[in-house]
């Protein structure tokens, strides 16, 4: 903790940071890869789609003595359809079995009720016809659709669009990792699932929105200065958000660890357990993407832009000119490609973002007070 | 981080006891009203308390392309909601959800079965003769009259002349406040006839037929309390539509109930082809509901309306019967065939509604159940408590992150997520009563969820405020300056999570928005709360020494922030020295 704490300091004058933006290929050919693999699990296993999404029946028995071979027999029996029988914690048993008809529901509850020997009342059934998943997945796609158009028009407004179509690219991967995950790992899909997914939409963006509001606000001057390019921008704010992004996911992610890991835990299996553990991963994801991919892309749309190309000739160009004459205090060895500014005074960094100074004398003034007043 | 230009952003230290105040009060108001209404949990949903849901998909009939309309929908839902309420199911709910699907919650204790059966079924829809009317309460002198009904109305119950003649004018057209629905079609002119009277007198009979099922009618009749919402859905029940029956129906001026002895069926909704609420111009504009039967449906409605058409009220009328219940009693005074027009004293809704159920028999469109889902209110209850352990431990997780990290600070988020928490409590249970909100597991996971959405907020400003600190400004101007910048930033964020909540809920169905819903509410409380209650807080608090002076176990200690050092050039040798142990 105490280390964070200071690193925060540290990052937020950018006296330690990471070159996220200049190592973006590497990052890119991470999240491709994450993306092929995704779609291959997808394309080679498919996902698991719960019974909510074939139709089908799913019972919950109270506690029984009878086992899981018995179970899976006597629904077997019942519906004359194969049956997935878990056990739950607690001598609980889940069993699934596709394919049934809601109307031979009852049926089958009560025969599994006198060969389970509990009480036809206490069990739990969730019958599902098979268009109603199909149903609600549309619903989810069309929303998703939806949403993805309207948040990118409001990105383009408050931000801009290459802001708007790096976030929406970031969510994309956010999800395709996420089902990729679902496919790999075969965990079953549920409308809490869905939930799940359609949750990280706004989880992920907030995150995103989060940097890209600080790099917004950096970049406000940005061709009035000569001391960083646009990518160099892009880090320093990924960088002096990385405390808080860190935060905001550490503590998004502890109740949903906690819904995941405890809620799933009492109930062995249950919509608890989908909607946090879509979550869990897609926040995950959503974390990364934030960091990894939609800041650097933003950077990659701009340097295409001739401005801000023309902004990075003129800072490279004032940098060598400065090697040359060997100043390298006020041009410190900061390529492009090297924007670690490890070794560069903080006041550089704040003069140079702001572009003119506008009160440096004051500002220092203030600072030199032992107190930290300024006046 | 870097430096704005000064002045611009500063907003004013404002009033900040004011906002605490507004916030104090609005949690007072919303606490009290929750006691107020009597409801001080939140209504739970079927997977919580235990019960039956059963969703229901309008599915498109051939030829009838444009059935599902959300007019159509809303007549369903009035007569499931009838029909299940109808039950004795105390708080079933029928609600649309989405433009297709209609959603049945049954709470635990009640005949599913019998629920499921009936929810599915069509409603039956039946034209019967009317032998005898009263006002709903139960008679208390003996009614006389009695009717076998087994030859249609060929046998006349004698009507109870005390309350018929109160109840039916003679004539049919003008009469709103009796049973005035008057069939007619143009001959309303013609009052009823005379012809009628000869068979009246005829079976004048004051003592019951010795047929113990008319005794048994006639006694049901005498008893039948149309006040009572179970005796009137009783009264229906089991009746095939060949035998007689008695029957409750609301009196034209919607007030009060009348009682009905009704012959069996001689039409049914089937024959009915279509019905259509219009303005009659010759009657003066009024609204009446046109009715077109098929071809077996207008030569069966013809003989009824012959034979009726010669009686004496009330026996003039027949009753459109719907689920047992008396939706219409309109009279007739002529013979009808194909087209019939019911006139009365009908506004556009109540015509519309009539044409609805007329038309479409009963329910205007067919429904496949696509999902039944039975809980156990132990399993329910379960559910439950897993998710506010689960909410609880999270909320303590979060609160523990926040205390080793933030310190000081995490004494106002907290203070904030336990505002957050109570009006989030609040808004819900009262929801509960007002618009139906029904607290589901999918709705716990999305205040879980919102825990940390909330939490972000408040990282958003105390990260700012750190960092105007570390700029090496006091507390008090640090807090004004970071908090317009936090203030974009948390809205520009929470805007977005509230645009995917509100789609998500516009959008989908089932648990999916009961979900977004929640999420919707609590992105708004966020703001609300950051923007009333942190802020003003963290204002306040900047006056506090322990704050201001930057305490070491404030969160705020410029020292441990790495607040600027004195000199300008300093490098990060000078600057990194700072304590480590900061949080």
């Amino acid at each position: 903790m105490s280390k964070l704490g200071n690193l925060g300091a540290r990052l937020y004058r950018g006296e330690v940071g990471y070159d996220f933006v200049g190592k973006r290929k590497i990052w890119y050919a991470v999240s491709i890869l994450i993306t092929i693999t995704a779609i291959v699990g997808l394309a080679v296993r498919g996902l698991n789609m719960g019974i909510e999404f074939e139709g089908g029946a799913v019972f919950n028995t109270p506690k029984t003595s009878a086992s899981v071979a018995k179970a899976e027999e006597s629904a077997e029996k019942a519906s004359g359809h194969d049956a997935i029988v878990q056990k739950l914690g607690d001598d609980k048993l889940r069993i699934q079995i596709a394919g049934v008809d809601i109307n031979k529901s009852d049926q089958i509850k009560k025969s599994l009720a006198t060969d389970l020997d509990v009480k036809a009342e206490d069990i739990d059934a969730d019958l599902v016809g098979p268009s109603w998943g199909e149903q609600i997945a549309n619903k989810a796609w069309q929303g998703l659709a939806i949403f993805m158009i309207l948040v990118v028009i409001y990105l383009a407004i408050a931000f801009e669009w290459r802001m708007a179509i790096a976030a929406l690219i970031a969510l994309i991967h956010d999800i395709t990792i996420t089902v990729g995950v679902y496919a790999l790992v075969g965990f079953e899909v549920t409308p809490g699932t869905v939930i799940g997914l359609l949750t990280i939409l706004g989880y992920s963006l907030y995150d995103t929105v989060v940097v890209f509001d600080s790099l917004k606000e950096q970049s406000k001057d940005i061709t009035k200065q000569t001391g960083h390019t646009y990518s160099e921008l892009a880090n320093k704010s990924i960088n002096g958000t990385l405390v808080r992004s860190i935060n905001t996911t550490v503590v998004a992610l502890l109740p949903v660890a906690g819904l995941l890991f405890i809620g799933g835990g009492v109930l062995g299996a249950g919509m608890l357990n989908d909607i946090s553990l879509s979550l869990f991963v897609g926040l995950a994801a959503g974390a990364y993407s934030s960091i990894f991919i939609a800041t650097p892309l933003v950077a990659d749309f701009k340097e295409r832009e001739p401005q801000m190309k023309a902004l990075k000739k003129r800072v490279l160009a004032k940098r060598a000119a400065a090697a040359a004459k060997g100043e390298s205090a006020e041009a410190p060895e900061r390529g492009a490609a090297e924007p670690d500014d490890g070794e560069d005074g903080p006041e550089d960094a704040a003069a140079a973002v702001v572009g003119p100074r506008t009160q440096p004398a004051s500002r220092n003034r203030g600072r030199g007070r032992p107190s930290g007043k300024r006046r | 981080m870097a430096a704005p230009k000064k002045g611009r952003r500063q907003s004013a230290p404002g009033k900040p006891g004011r906002s605490l105040v507004f916030i104090l009060i609005a949690l007072v108001a919303l606490t009290g009203g929750m006691f107020l209404s009597g409801h001080t949990t939140p209504r739970l949903g079927i997977d919580l308390a235990g019960g039956t849901s059963i969703t229901l998909e309008a599915k498109n009939e051939p030829g009838q392309k444009n059935a599902i309309n959300p007019t159509n929908m809303n007549t369903a839902v009035d007569i499931i909601n009838n029909r299940v309420n109808g039950l004795g199911v105390s708080e079933a709910e029928v609600q649309t959800q989405g433009d297709k699907n209609i959603i049945v919650n049954i709470p635990k204790g009640t005949n599913e079965k019998q629920a499921r059966e009936q929810v599915g079924t069509t409603a039956q829809l039946f034209f019967r003769p009317v032998i005898t009317q009263a006002p709903g309460a139960p008679t208390p002198q003996p009614s006389d009259s009695a009717s076998t009904g087994a030859d249609k109305d060929k046998d006349k119950g004698k009507k109870d002349e005390k309350d018929k003649a109160t109840d039916k004018a003679t004539s049919p057209t003008s009469t709103p406040t009796s049973q005035g629905r008057a069939v007619s079609d143009a001959l309303k002119a013609d009052p009823t006839p005379p012809a009628s009277d000869k068979a009246k007198d005829g079976k004048k009979d004051p003592t019951p037929s010795a047929d113990p099922a008319t005794a048994k009618l006639q006694e049901k009749f005498t008893k039948l309390d149309c006040t009572d919402k179970r005796a009137r859905v009783a009264a229906g029940q089991g009746v095939k539509p060949s035998e007689p029956t008695v029957a409750c129906g609301k009196s034209p001026d919607g007030k009060s109930w009348d009682k009905f002895v009704l012959g069996p069926a001689e039409v049914n909704g089937k024959d009915v082809d279509k019905a259509q609420a219009t303005i009659n111009q010759n009657a003066g504009g009024a609204w009446v509901v046109n009715m077109t039967f098929t071809k077996g449906g207008a030569k069966k409605f013809a003989k009824v309306t012959s034979k009726l058409s010669q009686q004496q009220p009330p026996q003039n009328q027949f009753a459109i019967v719907l689920d047992g219940d008396v939706v219409s009693a309109p009279s007739v005074n002529s013979t009808l065939s194909t087209n019939a027009e019911i006139s009365g004293s009908f506004t556009q809704d109540s015509a519309k509604d009539l044409a609805n159920v007329l038309s479409y028999g009963a329910l205007p469109l067919t429904f496949h159940e696509q999902s039944v889902t039975t809980v156990s209110p132990a399993l329910g209850g379960e559910q439950l408590k897993a998710g506010l352990i689960a909410g609880a431990i999270g909320l303590a997780l979060v609160i523990i992150y926040l205390v080793v990290y933030y310190r000081g600070l995490s004494l106002i988020a907290i203070a904030s997520l336990l505002v957050s928490a109570a009006l989030t409590y609040a808004i819900m249970t009262l929801l509960g009563p007002t618009i139906k909100f029904a607290l589901n597991l999918p709705a716990v996971c999305g205040a879980i969820v919102a825990i940390g959405i909330t939490a972000d907020s408040f990282i958003v400003f105390f990260e700012r405020v750190r960092d105007e600190v570390r700029e090496g400004r006091t507390l008090r101007p640090a807090v004004e300056r970071a908090w317009p910048r936090a203030r974009r930033t948390i809205l520009v964020s929470d805007f977005v999570s509230f645009l995917a909540a509100a789609v998500l809920f516009v959008v989908t169905v089932g648990k999916v928005q009961g979900f977004a819903f929640t999420l919707g509410l609590t992105t708004l409380l966020d703001v609300v709360v950051v923007f009333f209650f942190t802020k003003p807080l963290m204002t306040l608090m900047a006056r506090k020494k322990f704050f201001a002076n930057g305490h070491k176990w404030s969160g705020l200690d410029p020292k441990r922030l790495g607040a600027k050092p004195p000199l300008r050039r300093s490098r990060s040798a000078s600057a990194a020295p700072v304590d480590p142990k900061e949080a």
